[in-house]
C-alpha cells in the first residue's frame, strides 16, 4: 500500500532500459489509469457525486417523513402490516383469566388482563425491556381495575411486564408477569398522517436498508440528502476559490512590481485571520442566527478565506515560468500573450491546481461537517453528515448505527478525495521526472 | 538580524490591527443592534444600555475608541454576562485551552514522529501496514466523531471494569486532559507521521547510513543516531503551522468533552450574539496565532541563515 507522494523519492527511478523515457512524457491520466489505488478513487468520488445527483430519484424516500412504528430501528426490510384502529378506549371483553395475558400485543397497544385480586386496591404496572433483569423496570401506570392498554412508545423487540397489586398495607407479594414481543402494526392515525391508503386494513411499510433514526426517519435517505449538500459546499466551495486564487495569482504574478506587490501583501493578511472564527463571524455578520440554515453563508465565507493559498501557487508558477528559457524563446519567436497562457502556463499550472483541488474538497467537507456539528451550519430538518452527526451523537449509547451511517460517509468522501490527490500528485512526480530527462 | 527581527515584528502588528479592523466592521455589518425587546424592555432602558456600550456614537469613533481600549488591552465588557469583563473570561478560560493544545501538541509530536520513523524502520512490513492504515483512519474521519468514540469507548470501559478508569467529560485533574487532547492531537500526529516516514525513508537511502553500517554500528544505533537526528529536522519545521491548526481546532473537542476552554466560550458567546465576547476571543486568538506564526519565522531565521535573507529580500 503506497500512500503518500514521498514515499516515491524512496523508491529507485524508473529504469533507463523504458523506451517511455525516451519520448515524451505520458499524459497525467495514463500514468492516473495504470495506478489500482487512483483507479479506485476516481470510481469511489464518482459514485459519491452520482449518489448527491440521482440518489434521491434512485431512493425516493421522504428524508423528513417519520415512521413512528419504527423508531430507532435497525436495518428493515419492507413489509405488509395491519392497521390497528387506536382512536377508542378499549374495555376488555373477557376479564375473567387466570393470569396476566395480553389480548393483544402490537407496536400499537400491548392490552394487558389480569385476574382481580380481592385485597388489592390498585394495580401497578410495569415493563422492562431486559429479559431476565434483577427490576421490574418502568412503571408504566397505576390503575384500579384489572387491565391495562399500553401505548408507550413499543418497538419489535422483547418485552417483560409485572403486574403487582397494591393493597391498604402496601405491596402484596403476588406478582403477575408476562413475556410478550409486539408485532409490528401501524395505527391507523398514524397510518393516515403518512398518508397511506388504509382501506384493506393492511398497508406496505417501506424498506429502511440502514435503519431509522431518533425520529423515525429512514437514515438512507437522509444520507443521500446529507450527501447533497455535503457535496455542494464540499464541491462548489473550492472550485469557486482556487479559480478566484488562480486568476488572483496569475493577474500578480503577471503584473509584477508593486502591484504584485500589493495584491500578495493583501492574501498575506487574509492567511494570517483564523478561519474557524472568521467562518462563524461572517455568518453572524450576515445576519444569519442560531437556527437558520447556512449554507450560502457558509460557502461564501470558505471563498472569501480560502483563495490566496491557490494564489500564492500560480503566481510562483508564473513567475518561474517568465524567468524560463522555453517562455523566453518562444517570445523571441513572436509568440503572442496569449498563445503564452494557452501553451506554457496553462499545462503548467493546471495540473497544480488540480492537486489543490483534491486537497481542498475534502478540507472544505470536514469544515462543513464540523459547523454544522457545532450548530452553525446546516440547521435540522435539512440533512448534512454533520448535523446528521450531531443528531447522531445524541443517541450513541443505544443506537450507535445513526452516528456510524453518516460518519463512515463523511471518512469515504475524506479518504477518497485524499487518496486521488496523493494519486495525482504521484503522477505529476512521475511526469515531471521522465519529462526532465 | 535585527532588521529581519524588528520586520517580522512590525509586520505581526500590522495583522493583528487588520484582524481587529475586520472582526470590528464585520461585526458592525451584523443587521438590527444587540438590545432587541427581548433584553431591553423599555425605549428608555435600551438608549441607557446603548449609552452604556457606546453604540450611541457614530461608527467611526466607536471604531476609534475601540482601537484605543484595545491598544490598552481592555476588550470590554460582557453583552451577555454584565458583571464580567472580556479580559477576566480570556485570562480565566484561555489557560485551560493552552493547557489542553500543549498536551496535544506533545502527544502528536512524540507520537508522530516516532510512529512515522518506526514506520519506516519496518517499512512494507506488518507495523508499517498497521501505522499507515491508521494514519488513513486518522485523517478521513472527523474529530467530533473520533471524540464521541472516544467518549463511548470510556464509558463502555469504566462499565465493564465496575471502576471510572478516565473521566467520561469534564476538568480538574491530570486524568481529564489525556484522551480529549489525544484526541485533538490525532489529526496533527497522523500527518506528522506520514511526513516523517516519507523524510526517514530518503534519509535511509543516504550515503552516511551506508558509512555507518560499513563502520559496523548496530541498527538500533544507526536507528537512533543517524537516521531519527536528520529524518527529525524538515519534520520540526512543520511543527509551527500545526500549533494553529491545534489551538484553533479545539473549540470542537472542548465542547464534546465538556472542557471549560476559550473556544468553548466563543461558540456560547456566538449563539448568545455577546458582540464585546466575539470580538475580543477573534481578536485575542488572532493576536495570539500571529504572535506565534512570527516567533516561529524568527527562530527559523537563527536556525538557517537562508531563511533570514530571502526574508530580507521580500
Amino acid at each position: 500500500m503506497r500512500f503518500y507522494p514521498g514515499d516515491f523519492d524512496a523508491l529507485p527511478a524508473a529504469a533507463p532500459e523504458q523506451m517511455e523515457d525516451l519520448v515524451a512524457a505520458p499524459p497525467l491520466w495514463r500514468i492516473l489509469a495504470q495506478d489500482a489505488r487512483a483507479v479506485a478513487a476516481v470510481v469511489v468520488v464518482v459514485l459519491l457525486i452520482a449518489t448527491a445527483l440521482i440518489g434521491p430519484i434512485l431512493w425516493p424516500q421522504d428524508p423528513a417523513r417519520q415512521w413512528l412504528s419504527q423508531v430507532s430501528s435497525g436495518p428493515v426490510e419492507a413489509r405488509e402490516v395491519a392497521v390497528i384502529d387506536d382512536s377508542r378506549n378499549w374495555r376488555p371483553s373477557i376479564t375473567a383469566v387466570d393470569r396476566l395475558q395480553a389480548v393483544q400485543a402490537t407496536t400499537t397497544s400491548v392490552k394487558l388482563v389480569w385476574p382481580s385480586v380481592s385485597t388489592a386496591l390498585r394495580y401497578r404496572v410495569y415493563r422492562d425491556t431486559q429479559e431476565h433483569g434483577s427490576g421490574l423496570g418502568v412503571p408504566l401506570a397505576e390503575t384500579t381495575q384489572a387491565f391495562y392498554d399500553d401505548r408507550l412508545q413499543l418497538r419489535e423487540q422483547n418485552y417483560r411486564y409485572t403486574v403487582v397489586p397494591v393493597s391498604a398495607a402496601g405491596d402484596l407479594p403476588q406478582h403477575f408477569a408476562l413475556q410478550v414481543k409486539p408485532s409490528l402494526t401501524i395505527g391507523l392515525f398514524e397510518a393516515s398522517l403518512l398518508g397511506l391508503n388504509t382501506q384493506e386494513g393492511r398497508v406496505e411499510l417501506p424498506a429502511h436498508p440502514l435503519g431509522t433514526d431518533s425520529l423515525g426517519r429512514d437514515m438512507l435517505s437522509r444520507v443521500i440528502h446529507g450527501a447533497r449538500t455535503s457535496m455542494l459546499v464540499g464541491l462548489t466551495a473550492p472550485i469557486l476559490f482556487i479559480g478566484i486564487g488562480a486568476f488572483y495569482g496569475a493577474l500578480a504574478g503577471l503584473l509584477g512590481g508593486w502591484i504584485d506587490n500589493t495584491l500578495m501583501r493583501i492574501a498575506d493578511f487574509v492567511v494570517a485571520l483564523p478561519f474557524l472564527l472568521f467562518m462563524i463571524l461572517f455568518r453572524v455578520a450576515m445576519g444569519i442566527e442560531s437556527g437558520e440554515s447556512g449554507l450560502f453563508p457558509m460557502v461564501l465565507a470558505m471563498v472569501l478565506l480560502s483563495w490566496p493559498g491557490a494564489a500564492r501557487l500560480v503566481r510562483g508558477q508564473v513567475l518561474q515560468l517568465r524567468g524560463s528559457a522555453f517562455v523566453l524563446s518562444a517570445r523571441m519567436a513572436g509568440a503572442s500573450n496569449i498563445y503564452l497562457i494557452r501553451r506554457h502556463l496553462m499545462p503548467n499550472v493546471l495540473p497544480l491546481l488540480l492537486v489543490s483541488l483534491s486537497f481542498a474538497i475534502p478540507q472544505a467537507i470536514f469544515t462543513e461537517a464540523l459547523l454544522s456539528f457545532i450548530g452553525m451550519g446546516v440547521v435540522p430538518p435539512t440533512p448534512s453528515w454533520g448535523s446528521l452527526c450531531n443528531e447522531g451523537i445524541r443517541s450513541m449509547l443505544s443506537h450507535p448505527h445513526e452516528l456510524i451511517v453518516p460518519a463512515v460517509a463523511i471518512s469515504i468522501a475524506v479518504l477518497s478525495f485524499n487518496v486521488l490527490g496523493d494519486a495525482l500528485s504521484d503522477a505529476m512526480d512521475v511526469q515531471l521526472r521522465r519529462g526532465n530527462r | 538580524m535585527i532588521h529581519y527581527v524588528l520586520k517580522r515584528l512590525g509586520y505581526g502588528i500590522v495583522t493583528i490591527w487588520f484582524i481587529a479592523t475586520a472582526t470590528f466592521f464585520a461585526m458592525h455589518a451584523v443587521p438590527g443592534d444587540p438590545f432587541n425587546e427581548a433584553k431591553a424592555a423599555s425605549p428608555q432602558l435600551r438608549e441607557n444600555l446603548m449609552a452604556r456600550y457606546g453604540l450611541d456614537k457614530p461608527v467611526s469613533e466607536q471604531y476609534l475608541i475601540y482601537i484605543g481600549n484595545m491598544l490598552q488591552g481592555d476588550f470590554g465588557i460582557s453583552f451577555t454576562q454584565e458583571n464580567r469583563r472580556v479580559n477576566d473570561i480570556i485570562r480565566e478560560h484561555f489557560p485551560v485551552s493552552a493547557i489542553l493544545g500543549v498536551a496535544a501538541l506533545l502527544i502528536a509530536a512524540t507520537g508522530g514522529i516516532l510512529g512515522g520513523a518506526l514506520a519506516a524502520y519496518w517499512q512494507n512490513r506488518l507495523p508499517d501496514r498497521a501505522m499507515m492504515i491508521a494514519v488513513v483512519f486518522a485523517i478521513s474521519v472527523p474529530s467530533f466523531v473520533i471524540a464521541a468514540l472516544a467518549q463511548l469507548a470510556i464509558v463502555r470501559v469504566n462499565d465493564w471494569l465496575g471502576i471510572s478508569v478516565l473521566p467520561v467529560a469534564g476538568w480538574g485533574g491530570i486524568s481529564h486532559i489525556w484522551v480529549p487532547a489525544l484526541v485533538l492531537g490525532l489529526g496533527t500526529m497522523a500527518y506528522l507521521a506520514r511526513l516523517m516516514r516519507s523524510s526517514m525513508l530518503s534519509v535511509m537511502q543516504a550515503d552516511y547510513i551506508l558509512t555507518a553500517r560499513a563502520k559496523g554500528l548496530s541498527d538500533w544505533q544507526i536507528f537512533r543516531k543517524h537516521q531519527l537526528r536528520n529524518a527529525m529536522l524538515p519534520v520540526v519545521t512543520e511543527l509551527g503551522p500545526t500549533i494553529a491548526a491545534i489551538t484553533t481546532g479545539g473549540f470542537v473537542v472542548e465542547l464534546i468533552f465538556a472542557i471549560p476552554g476559550l473556544g468553548r466560550y466563543f461558540v456560547q458567546a456566538i449563539q448568545q450574539l455577546d458582540y464585546t465576547v466575539i470580538m475580543g476571543t477573534t481578536v485575542f486568538y488572532g493576536a495570539f496565532l500571529v504572535l506565534i506564526v512570527v516567533l516561529v519565522d524568527i527562530s527559523y531565521g537563527l536556525i538557517d541563515p537562508r531563511i533570514r535573507l530571502h526574508g530580507a529580500n521580500r
